[in-house]
């Protein structure tokens, strides 16, 4: 490490009150790199992040020790020791950031255009007009297409992708030397990641900046970084450059966040989902969990659980002046599969494909407009209130936020037993308090946690609570809607074996809702690939993952990056955003017929309308 | 624990602090409400006379004089301690029945208009626009015209005048709680309606709604006094904190102490309710408990 770097960040410690968030981090970026700084939740990354910006004393914390020296034109200037004003002209300037949520972080009363032009007229000496015509050329350079109309677009009118294009385009205003990009792909869709990613490279060797990207996968780092800076609880664990990171990790965590991440590809060749033993690190020690088994649960010899026949679902969204509807939703369109018990089938699609509702529409949380769902061969249509009641305790559902999917004002063990005492499984109090110990003790919690509150629990943990909500009432199917998405890969990993191990003992069936293929293929039996509501390709994993037919199912899986820094791709990304459900309602939607090429692998014919090729 | 919970920053400081403010809290809110509260009950055998007793030679006494007297007299010489505790009857049980009327109705008026929408919202939020446009003193100068005064009607008066507040309170919450996923799962579950609404929805909104509710019983002791002092409210006979402020109201610059009493009290009963309605509200959310 030279002195010359663009920064160089020395013992930095950081805190919250007492509380010691960020403690004797050092590290450098020199211009025309990118670091990256990867690391669970509560790692400190933002926070370093906020650091350098000197944001952190806005929410609460004061940096403590150490130095961030930022090195350009010649000068160094220490920024720990700069004033309000000197920093407000380096922000922005010399130094932008890009956050997360491209959906809260422009202003939704101003036009992209005006907010674009604020940001030059307050750095830079420009009339209105050259302003003006400088944003345009911003928008053109992060690839908007028909810039000039964008400029005078709301926030809401945009897509996340092109928001988060917006954004990037407002951190370049000033030509910065750093940019600092804090988990900003993390709420898009692969392919919109894909095409992020891509300017953000393309732009950085451009105009040759420095490039800090804080995230929490390792695909990512994979796919962008220079360097990496491993973080664990506030301190560096392991810095190296990004080859000799994925090829030698020197230190325990990295290792054990390395093996947790599920790697596209890993289970080629394979016809069924296998466990595998996982490490985790507690306490500081690595230690072995799980172990090595093929998940043979399927019964395909049964009748199937869950029958579908042309599903179809809409929402009617706009009405003309007499309530007559005009445009509808069409989030799914004739959609027929089945669940076998046993089986873990999987609902792949970006947003807007109708995956959730479908599994919304099994467990009756939504009306099909029509179309057929049989469970264990009864209609649902025919089903008595009382039918409908034991499907309610034989199907459930597990959300994608464990912050969000468990009552704040109740205790886990009431959420847990609420749906015994729903069901009137378990009549007396006691029995009931024993089977919520059980069940706590089932997903690796204690039983002693029923008094708690959820607030007091982690993500991870949540989402174990959620779990043995869903078991609770001895079900036969759990719809998991994103379950996994929230969480950080190495609890990811270990929620992933639960799954399994319950789905051996119990003979469980998942509907497993997700939009991440590498999770998809380490769990599940058979694939459904949904494209604006519609199924595209069908079949079983192996079929599905190693020889895709179909072209959106291949242009999905080429956009998921890849945790290996040598299959670095630098082959043209898919432009174009995801298409939009919403018709008119005289424009009816075709149904693509359903070919099988291979026994159980199912394609949709090509339709080259509606599909950007 | 295969990961720990963690922990926000700074936190434990903060819950520290904030619990010892809580317990004083609690103490000073049951000092202040139990005292008044146990003085106007027991009002009946404390002064046997109810504090009618008039005594024009020893009128508008200064307070601390007179030691039969202690704060005072008012222009008809009665005394003015045994007036406020008597007083304290008419204007606590106006405050607080009108309030816990206006409360049941009007939550599960919102409730029910903002879980189910459709046609029973339009009905309950029209009817409530309709009755929010018409002025507080149209609406009580014709309900007391129709069915006359007392304090039985003065109290039905302020729960149809007010519950509209709480319901559009409710409902308001309702929307924006009813799509999250806690209560989806309660659905998914098969948790029944009922169940729903009074044990997920009605804890979880129920912090604004005690906060409104204090701020009511104030208002509301001070609406008695009102519609008494035009005549449309209780006998104005029977002494109360609201009507004693009005009367004392032409005697501020030479006879202080026959309204201040009363405001006074008016103050620490509100004061008191303040203090019981945050701490309830903080107690009964989990997540500003301090952590075991």
């Amino acid at each position: 490490m030279t002195s010359k770097a663009l920064l160089s960040v020395r013992s930095l410690g950081v805190a919250f009150g007492s509380e010691h968030v960020v403690e004797d981090l050092s590290f450098d970026v020199e211009a025309g790199r990118t670091l990256a700084i990867v690391g669970e939740s509560g790692s400190g990354k933002s926070v370093t992040s906020l650091a350098i910006m000197r944001l952190v004393e806005h929410v609460g914390g004061s940096i403590t020790q150490g130095s961030i020296h930022f090195n350009a034109d010649g000068v160094s200037r220490d920024l720990t020791a700069l004033s309000d004003k000197q920093m407000r002209a380096l922000r922005g300037n010399d130094i932008a950031m890009i956050f997360q949520e491209p959906m809260t972080s422009l202003n939704p009363v101003f036009t992209v255009g005006d907010q674009i032009i604020e940001t030059l007229l307050v750095h830079e000496e420009l009339s209105r007009n050259a302003a003006r015509e400088e944003a345009r050329r911003l928008l053109e350079l992060v690839r908007l297409p028909d810039a000039e109309a964008q400029l005078k677009r709301y926030p809401h009118q945009l897509s996340g992708g092109m928001r988060q294009r917006v954004m990037i385009a407002m951190a370049l205003a000033c030509r910065p030397k750093l940019l600092i990009a804090d988990e900003p792909t993390t709420a898009l869709d692969v392919t919109i990641q894909a095409q992020i990613l891509s300017i953000i490279r393309d732009l950085q060797s451009q105009l040759e900046m420095a490039v800090i990207f804080i995230t929490h996968d390792m695909g990512v780092v994979a796919q962008m970084a220079d360097d990496v800076v491993v973080m664990h609880r506030g301190r560096r664990i392991e810095q190296a450059p990004v080859a000799d990171l994925f090829a030698h990790p020197r230190e325990a965590y990295t290792r054990a966040l390395l093996s947790a991440v599920p790697r596209l590809g890993s289970m080629s060749g394979e016809d069924l989902p296998r466990r595998e033993a996982l490490t985790v690190i507690e306490n500081g020690e690595p230690r072995t969990i799980g172990g090595n088994s093929t998940q043979d649960t399927a019964r395909y010899d049964e009748a199937p659980l869950v029958s579908i026949r042309d599903l179809v679902t809409r929402f009617d969204i706009r009405k003309n002046f007499f309530g007559g509807v005009t445009h509808r939703v069409h989030a799914v369109e004739k959609v027929s599969f089945d669940i076998y018990p046993g089986e873990t089938m999987a609902l792949v699609g970006e947003s807007g494909s109708g995956k959730s509702t479908i599994g919304r529409t099994i467990q009756q949380l939504q009306a099909a407009t029509s179309g057929d769902i049989r469970f264990e061969g009864k209609p649902l249509a025919q089903m008595s209130k009382a039918e409908q009641m034991r499907l309610r305790q034989k199907v459930q559902y597990i959300f994608q936020d464990p912050f969000a999917s468990l009552d704040p004002r109740k205790t886990v063990g009431f959420s847990i037993a609420e749906p015994i005492r729903t069901h009137g499984l378990i009549d007396n109090r006691r029995a009931i308090d024993a089977r919520v110990g059980e069940l706590l003790e089932r997903v690796g919690l204690e039983a002693h946690h029923a008094g708690r509150y959820p607030h007091e629990f982690s993500g991870g943990q949540r989402q174990r609570i959620c779990i043995a909500r869903a078991l609770a009432s001895k079900p036969k199917l759990i719809i998991a809607d994103e379950a996994l998405s929230a969480l950080d890969v190495s609890i990811q990993a270990q929620i992933i074996d639960l799954f399994m191990e319950l789905q051996k003992d119990e003979g469980l069936a998942y509907l497993f809702i997700s939009h991440d293929m590498a999770v998809v293929e380490r769990m599940s039996h058979r694939v459904a690939v949904l494209y604006l509501g519609q199924i595209v390709e069908f079949g079983p994993r192996r079929a599905v993952f190693e020889s895709p037919a179909h072209s959106y199912t291949r242009r999905l899986l080429q956009a998921v990056p890849v945790a290996d820094p040598g299959a670095r791709r630098d082959q043209p990304m898919l432009e174009g955003e995801i298409a939009s459900p919403v018709r008119s309602v005289s424009d009816e939607p075709i149904i693509l017929p359903l070919s099988e090429t291979a026994p159980g692998h199912f394609v949709a014919t090509e339709k080259p309308v509606g599909i950007p090729a | 624990m295969p990961d720990a919970a963690p922990s926000r920053p700074g936190q434990a400081k903060t819950a520290r602090r904030q619990s010892s403010f809580k317990a004083l809290e609690f103490i000073l809110g049951v000092i202040l409400v139990g005292g008044i509260g146990l003085a106007v009950l027991f009002s009946g055998f404390l002064f046997p006379g109810g504090g009618s007793a008039v005594d024009l030679a020893a009128r508008l006494t200064p307070p601390l004089v007179d030691m039969a007297h202690p704060l005072g007299t008012d222009p008809l010489g009665r005394d003015v301690l045994a007036r406020v505790i008597v007083g304290g009857e008419i204007s606590l049980t106006v405050g607080l029945v009108s309030v816990a009327g206006a409360v049941v109705i009007g939550v599960v008026m919102g409730l029910v208009s903002g879980y189910y929408r459709g046609f029973w919202d339009v009905v309950v939020m029209r009817f409530a626009d309709v009755q929010l446009a018409l002025p507080f003193i149209l609406l009580a100068i014709t309900f007391i015209a129709i069915v006359g005064g007392g304090l039985i009607n003065t109290i039905v008066l302020l729960i149809v005048s007010q519950w509209v507040q709480y319901a559009r309170l409710v409902r308001g919450s309702v929307l924006s709680l009813r799509d999250r996923e806690f209560i989806q799962s309660a659905r998914a579950i098969g948790v029944r309606d009922i169940k729903i609404l009074f044990q997920h929805l009605l804890p979880n909104l129920l912090g604004p709604v005690i906060v409104l509710m204090t701020l009511n019983v104030a208002n509301n002791i001070l609406l008695e006094a009102s519609l008494t002092f035009l005549g449309l409210g209780v006998d104005p006979t029977i002494p109360s904190w609201g009507g004693m402020l009005a009367e004392g109201r032409t005697y501020l610059q030479t006879a202080w102490w026959v309204s201040v009493f009363p405001g006074l009290a008016i103050l620490l009963t509100v004061l008191g309710l303040n203090l019981l309605g945050d701490w309830l509200r903080d107690t009964l959310d989990p997540t500003g408990r301090t952590r075991v």
